[in-house]
């Protein structure tokens, strides 16, 4: 069984939020325009948020890419009515879209505010709509829905893994955010697997989760910035 | 014994306001109305074009209907408990306001739950609830709730009624078919009052522990999550005593608009509007008690994610609010309901209207500063509600006012019978002196 993780080197990231782009293309996740989004309907299953700190000449930038954090112990799962939502066998936090009332406690309950809904049908520009993603079930009107960690491609990998008649290879599956990243900022893989690469750095002194002391037990991690060491 | 005929005869007062309906009532009832259906074609518009054409977004994604959906659960405390509470403790008085008191419960049940049904994404797949049911979720433990005390109070209103419906079979030929089924072949022989009385008894004591509970497990869906100023463990008794505040405060103005419009100053009479008032006051008090232990916790517990909702609260964004509701629940009620001499009718509903929108406010309070605030400040956010949302909230309370004014014009809204009975016991008592 895999425990799937994600640890993302804030000293890597640029702010270039190629990231945010690839999750939007590969999720077909629906522009809002700049209206609604003022309105606080713009969705980002991964968000890149930054802060500027000091004042010119001596300014410093920081920037944290934000999916959803795929808590093992998930407060959001918890309160949904219906069962809507829930964590998977490998870790996952998971929407299933089909049921979801749109009750949005499990958006109400989430620390880390990564829950988003679709307040009204989603659309895209014509041009755009040749580019969905055939993998990806398009979401209606009046559902909630998050980060997956791009479980289509972890089913794809895994089906390829069931023919060759061995586990996911450490670095095969990698999601849209991690593949796009050009310096390579964010891992993926099994945390369970003590030789993959991201159960090593997820244990470097430089590695953090948010809001630990909520003790949601987070399976994203984050490298501090300006810290070396061998991680 | 007296027959039905003289009985109905001497309380003409109650049963006139059946017997036909004039120019005032088409007054308001039409007006009502229009704003009634006015909120279902809102609906409709949310409806087809989904919640976006609310206020709502991110990360505020409960408001308007939240907390009415609050506010008026709170209002059904009103009733049944009382009631049962003032029939437990045989307080003599409570006669003629006992069946108000039940029929703003049941109808304040009916709109606030229907909230939700306005808050969901998919409002047609609302029975899912019950289908798909996850015990864990406190929201599954407010359906159970709700519904088994909806069940309930209609159950208490319905059973109180039996002879009054009995009297109006007799006396109202036409209404034959509406009456007759309903009164279940009532005679009021022994057999069947004794039968009553039992029902009663064992209704009292079971709706006492359900309507705390319901309040309690709204006050749960905020108090089990994780955000800043909900996780508290206040919640539970904060949201029952305010619950408890605003539904006394309606049967006030309930029953002073029925004295004032249908004539019962007979019935209605100064020493309940103080004996109410002296509840609400002790009500206030505990409001007071409950609003200064929850704040001042949270202040001397310096939690980050907690003081930033405190301070928006305080002195921030909500204070102009929050002083207000202050103002509404306490400043203004304490001294008018404290004050012998201002404790009368007047008096009293004034101090009652006052409650109802300071906790209507507190609603507000406890529900969108915590949201506009969670604990990563990269989340942070405003709301303003949409025409939509004051639509549903106007058509809800619309709503609410019509039914109780067309049950009033089919029932009687004091318990005939009960009154009855008590002059009964008063004159036996008289006479065995």
């Amino acid at each position: 069984m895999y425990r799937w993780g994600m640890v993302i080197d804030l000293d890597k990231c640029t702010g270039c939020q190629a990231c945010v782009v690839a999750c939007r293309q590969e999720n077909n996740i629906p522009f809002v325009g700049e209206k609604e989004a003022k309105l606080g309907r713009a969705k980002f299953w991964m968000n890149l948020v930054s802060e500027v700190k000091g004042s010119y000449p001596n300014v410093e930038m920081h920037f944290l890419p934000i999916p959803c954090m795929h808590c093992d112990k998930p407060p959001c799962t918890l309160v949904c009515p219906v069962e809507a939502t829930y964590k998977n066998p490998e870790g996952i936090v998971a929407q299933v879209y089909p049921r979801c009332i749109g009750v949005r406690m499990c958006i109400s309950n989430c620390p880390y505010t990564v829950r988003y809904f679709n307040w009204h049908a989603p659309s895209w520009p014509k041009e755009y709509e040749k580019g969905l993603n055939p993998d990806v079930y398009t979401r209606r009107k009046g559902i909630t829905e998050k980060c997956n960690f791009c479980i289509h491609r972890i089913r794809n990998a895994k089906e390829k893994a069931k023919k060759e008649k061995r586990k996911i290879r450490d670095g095969e599956m990698i999601p849209a955010c991690a593949e796009t990243c050009p310096s390579e900022a964010i891992y993926f893989g099994d945390l369970d697997d003590p030789k993959s690469q991201v159960s090593r750095i997820s244990k470097s002194r430089r590695a953090f989760r948010l809001l630990e002391d909520l003790g949601t037990e987070p399976k994203v991690f984050y490298l501090k910035e300006g810290e070396w060491d061998d991680g | 014994m007296m027959d039905d005929k003289t009985v109905s005869q001497k309380h003409n007062r109650i049963i006139e306001p059946l017997t036909g309906a004039g120019r005032p009532f088409w007054l308001t009832v039409i007006p009502l109305s229009l704003i009634f259906f006015w909120s279902f074609f809102a609906f409709g518009w949310q409806y087809y074009w989904g919640l976006g054409e609310t206020g709502m977004g991110h990360p505020v994604s409960w408001a308007f209907y939240l907390i009415n959906f609050v506010f008026f659960i709170g209002i059904s405390h009103a009733g049944t408990l009382i009631s049962a509470i003032l029939r437990i403790t045989h307080a003599g008085w409570r006669t003629p306001i006992t069946r108000a008191a039940e029929v703003v419960t049941v109808f304040a049940l009916a709109a606030g739950p229907t909230n939700i049904l306005f808050d969901l994404g998919r409002s047609i797949r609302f029975y899912w609830v019950a289908l798909h049911a996850q015990f864990k979720s406190p929201l599954l433990w407010d359906f159970t709730c709700i519904m088994t005390y909806f069940f309930t109070s209609v159950l208490f209103l319905y059973v109180l009624m039996i002879p009054d419906i009995a009297l109006l079979r007799d006396k109202f030929p036409k209404r034959r078919w509406l009456y007759e089924p309903l009164s279940l072949g009532w005679t009021g022989t022994e057999r069947q009052e004794r039968i009553l009385e039992k029902v009663v008894a064992f209704l009292c004591i079971a709706v006492i522990p359900i309507a705390v509970s319901v309040h309690t497990v709204v006050s749960w869906v905020f108090g089990m999550q994780t955000q800043p100023m909900w996780h508290s463990t206040i919640f539970g008794p904060y949201f029952v005593a305010g619950a408890i505040y605003s539904g006394i405060a309606t049967i006030i103005v309930v029953a002073a608009i029925l004295r004032r419009v249908y004539h019962l100053e007979h019935y209605l009479q100064p020493i309940h509007f103080n004996n109410m008032g002296i509840l609400l006051l002790t009500m206030a008090l505990l409001w007071f008690y409950f609003t200064l232990a929850e704040y001042l916790t949270t202040l001397y517990g310096a939690g980050t994610s907690e003081l930033a909702v405190f301070w928006a609260k305080i002195a921030g964004k909500y204070s102009i609010m929050f002083w207000l509701m202050v103002l509404f629940c306490f400043v203004i009620p304490f001294p008018i309901l404290a004050i012998k001499r201002s404790r009368t009718i007047f008096g009293t509903s004034i101090a009652s209207i006052s409650v109802l929108i300071g906790m209507w406010l507190e609603r507000f309070l406890i529900i969108i500063p915590t949201l506009t605030q969670p604990r990563l400040p990269y989340g942070r956010g405003s709301y303003a509600p949409s025409w939509v949302e004051w639509s549903m909230m106007a058509g809800l309370s619309a709503g609410f006012i019509l039914a109780i004014l067309l049950f009033s014009k089919f029932f009687p809204v004091i318990s005939i019978w009960e009154m009855e009975k008590e002059m009964k016991e008063k004159n036996s008592m008289t006479n065995l002196k």
